[in-house]
């Protein structure tokens, strides 16, 4: 680097550790808006990446079929109680959809469990053997319930880790052992890995899966016979999963008989849907931090433009000298715009350090997960130069224009 | 155009409103190479005016400026100031350091913007401090510096990028006799041991007595310029 960049970076320097609380004050603006970006887009990538496993957690190419309509405000409300799924619309959509790869259907219940002397309130889960498969579940030990566990209504379940934890001594295999749901003795016949939070935040891990037809038989009671909590279905490839949909719309309106101008009675979702919803979400916060951001960037810059502006009139008479002794309109206004920069920079940076550290301790106090990239650290890093630079300019043009007789009068 | 400094019929107007101050009306001069000149009037008589324009920190309304050879007026911003780099040096009476900044790298500020490498200004700097005898006060402040000292900085600082001419205007005005004598001294000692040419503004005949050739303006027109012999002891 040359000389002259070399000491009006060094000079920039000292006046600014010179005058310490008035840059301080001066580069508040560009701290709190730099040091504000970088905490919100670790916390909206945490959060996104937090957001993407949990859906991937649901498996993939999954379309969840639930019975009742869904209303704009997104509650499921439907005719009452009644039921408007079964067992048999299920199998009917395998044949006529052959988008689908396979189905499967659940009901669940929240029922009491024991083992030995402990006890626990979990969701116990009918399913049909499929449901593992489409919802991506692996085992930590055992194995899957199977077609034949289903043809004979068997007495064996899958235990989730929340469930284990819950009910076994730590260490302890609860695969092989037996536990009482409902006062019905069942074989666990394995454990099923952990998948931790759904992207609607509720604990996947809290769950008994036992055959459906056992759950029919042995537990539930036969008043809804057939009827299904919910229709699960996949397709080899995310990209089918439009017309699946709709080939299932079709399908179900045509078996429940659904007049044109009546609405679905069934809510269709996919796991797109549920990432739009989070990512919408996830925008809008970005939308507003960013607007934050830009205001305090904003303010800061008119903050070191307004401190420069002083600053020049304060040393009109040192312009005028360095102008006496050679320097050029070009050196005057490049030592104000690396004053100007200094300050832009030095502010960006202390907000690139409180931001990371404001991240660090969201995910500290509040648990939540934070990734800083270094893409949003080096655009931070340029910005603020960019600010320094352009609020700069100004005052930095008004020094290089001054008359240097004038300037060495100024009193 | 043998002269160091020629100027032909120099004016200089300032417009204030309506009303247009004549501070400058037909000065013709020239100056040689190696000349201690010392220009005397009474306040307002243009001598601060007449300074700049040598200094290259103003331009003339109407006339001519040589400054070896080159006519000033032709220039730009740009070679203006190249010009007060390379050719002037100017002392000022309010003596102008930067503030919180060394007797050195005051001094090295015209090399600094001349472009040359850091080692060559401090060496350079630290030579011109020693020729004003303040070897070992390169690192004080002008605020720890006297008067007089302060002085001896501004002089040296003219004097570090070896320029034609040292233009002094009232460099003694802010001082006390003896620092005043301090300055003149050194003032002497370098036109008459390194042939610098000086060009001083006062109002004290003690001090324009240094110089070899004295000129008086009056009312912004030369009326007096006459060859001296150096007087003082
Ligand atoms: N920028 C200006 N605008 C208007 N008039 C000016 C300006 N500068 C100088 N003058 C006028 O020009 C005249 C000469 O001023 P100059 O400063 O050259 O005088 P001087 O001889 O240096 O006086 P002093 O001995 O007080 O320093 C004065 O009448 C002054 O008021
Ligand atoms: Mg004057």
């Amino acid at each position: 680097m040359n000389a002259f960049l070399l000491l009006t970076i060094v000079t920039a320097f000292r006046i600014l550790g010179r005058n310490r609380l008035r840059a301080g004050l001066t580069m508040l603006g560009i701290i709190i808006g730099v040091g504000a970006v970088i905490a919100m887009v670790s916390i909206g990538q945490g959060a996104k990446a937090v957001v993407r496993t949990q859906i991937a957690s649901m498996g993939t190419n999954v379309i969840i079929i639930l019975p009742g309509a869904m209303t704009v405000s997104g509650v499921r409300g439907g005719q009452g109680s009644s039921v408007t799924l079964t067992v048999s619309d299920a199998l009917d959509l395998k044949k006529r959809v052959p988008l689908l790869s396979d189905t499967a259907w659940a009901k669940r219940d929240v029922m009491q469990i024991v083992y030995g002397n402990r006890n626990w309130n979990g969701p116990v889960n009918g399913i049909s053997p499929a449901y593992l498969t489409i919802r991506d579940w692996a085992y930590t030990s055992g194995g899957p319930i199977t077609q034949a566990d289903m043809d004979a209504a068997a007495r064996v379940a899958l235990v989730g880790q929340t469930v284990v934890e819950n009910l076994f001594e730590p260490g302890e295999e609860p695969t092989g052992s037996t536990i009482r749901i409902k006062n019905v003795p069942f074989k666990v016949i394995g454990v099923l890995a952990p998948k931790g939070q759904s992207a609607q935040g509720s604990d996947q891990d809290d769950i008994i899966f036992i055959p459906f037809t056992t759950a029919e038989r042995k537990l539930l009671g036969t008043q809804f016979l057939g009827s299904v909590g919910a229709i699960f279905a996949s397709t080899d490839r995310p990209d089918e999963l439009p017309e699946a949909v709709e080939g299932i719309r079709a399908g179900l309106r045509a078996r429940h008989r659904l007049q044109p101008d009546q609405p679905d009675d069934f809510t269709i979702r996919t796991q797109v849907d549920i990432g739009k919803v989070q990512e919408g979400a996830g925008q809008t916060l970005t939308i507003m931090m960013f607007a934050v951001a830009s205001i305090s960037l904003l303010v800061g810059g008119i903050g070191i433009m307004n401190i420069l502006l002083v600053s020049v009139t304060e040393r009109t008479r040192e312009i005028g000298l360095r102008m006496a002794v050679g320097a050029k309109r070009r050196h005057i206004l490049i030592q104000f715009l690396i004053e100007a920069m200094t300050l832009s920079l030095v502010g960006g940076v202390l907000g690139i350090v409180f931001g990371i550290l404001g991240a660090r301790a969201m995910t500290v106090v509040a648990g939540w997960p934070t990734i800083t990239s270094v893409e949003s650290v080096v655009l931070s890093f340029l910005f603020s130069l960019a600010v320094g630079l352009f609020f700069g300019l100004y005052p930095a043009n008004k020094a290089s224009r001054l008359n240097p007789i004038e300037a060495l009068r100024y009193e | 155009m043998g002269s160091l400094i020629a100027c032909q019929d120099i004016w200089k107007i300032y417009r204030l409103g309506d009303v247009d101050v004549q501070a400058l009306r037909g000065v013709s001069l020239e100056i040689a190479q190696g000349e201690f000149v010392a220009v005397m009037g009474a306040s307002g008589s243009g001598k601060t005016t007449l300074m700049n324009i040598l200094g290259c920190l103003d331009q003339p309304s109407r006339g001519h400026y040589w400054l070896n050879g080159r006519d000033i007026g032709r220039l730009n911003q740009n070679e203006l100031a190249e010009i007060r780099n390379r050719e002037i040096g100017f002392v000022f009476q309010s003596f102008n350091l930067i503030p919180r900044t060394s007797a050195l790298e005051n001094v090295q500020l015209p090399l600094f913007y001349r472009g040359e490498p850091l080692r060559v200004q401090r060496a350079q700097a630290a030579a011109s401090l020693a020729r004003v005898g303040l070897t070992g006060r390169e690192r004080h402040y002008p605020a720890q510096l006297s008067g007089g000292q302060q002085q001896r900085v501004a002089i040296a600082r003219a004097l570090v990028a070896s320029p034609s001419i040292l233009l002094a205007d009232e460099p003694t005005g802010n001082l006390d006799t003896e620092s005043s004598r301090e300055i003149m001294a050194v003032l002497e000692r370098l036109n008459q041991q390194d042939r610098i040419t000086i060009v001083l503004v006062t109002h004290e005949a003690e001090i324009a007595a240094y110089a070899a050739r004295e000129l008086v303006v009056k009312d912004g027109q030369l009326v007096s310029d006459r060859r001296t012999t150096s007087t003082h002891a």
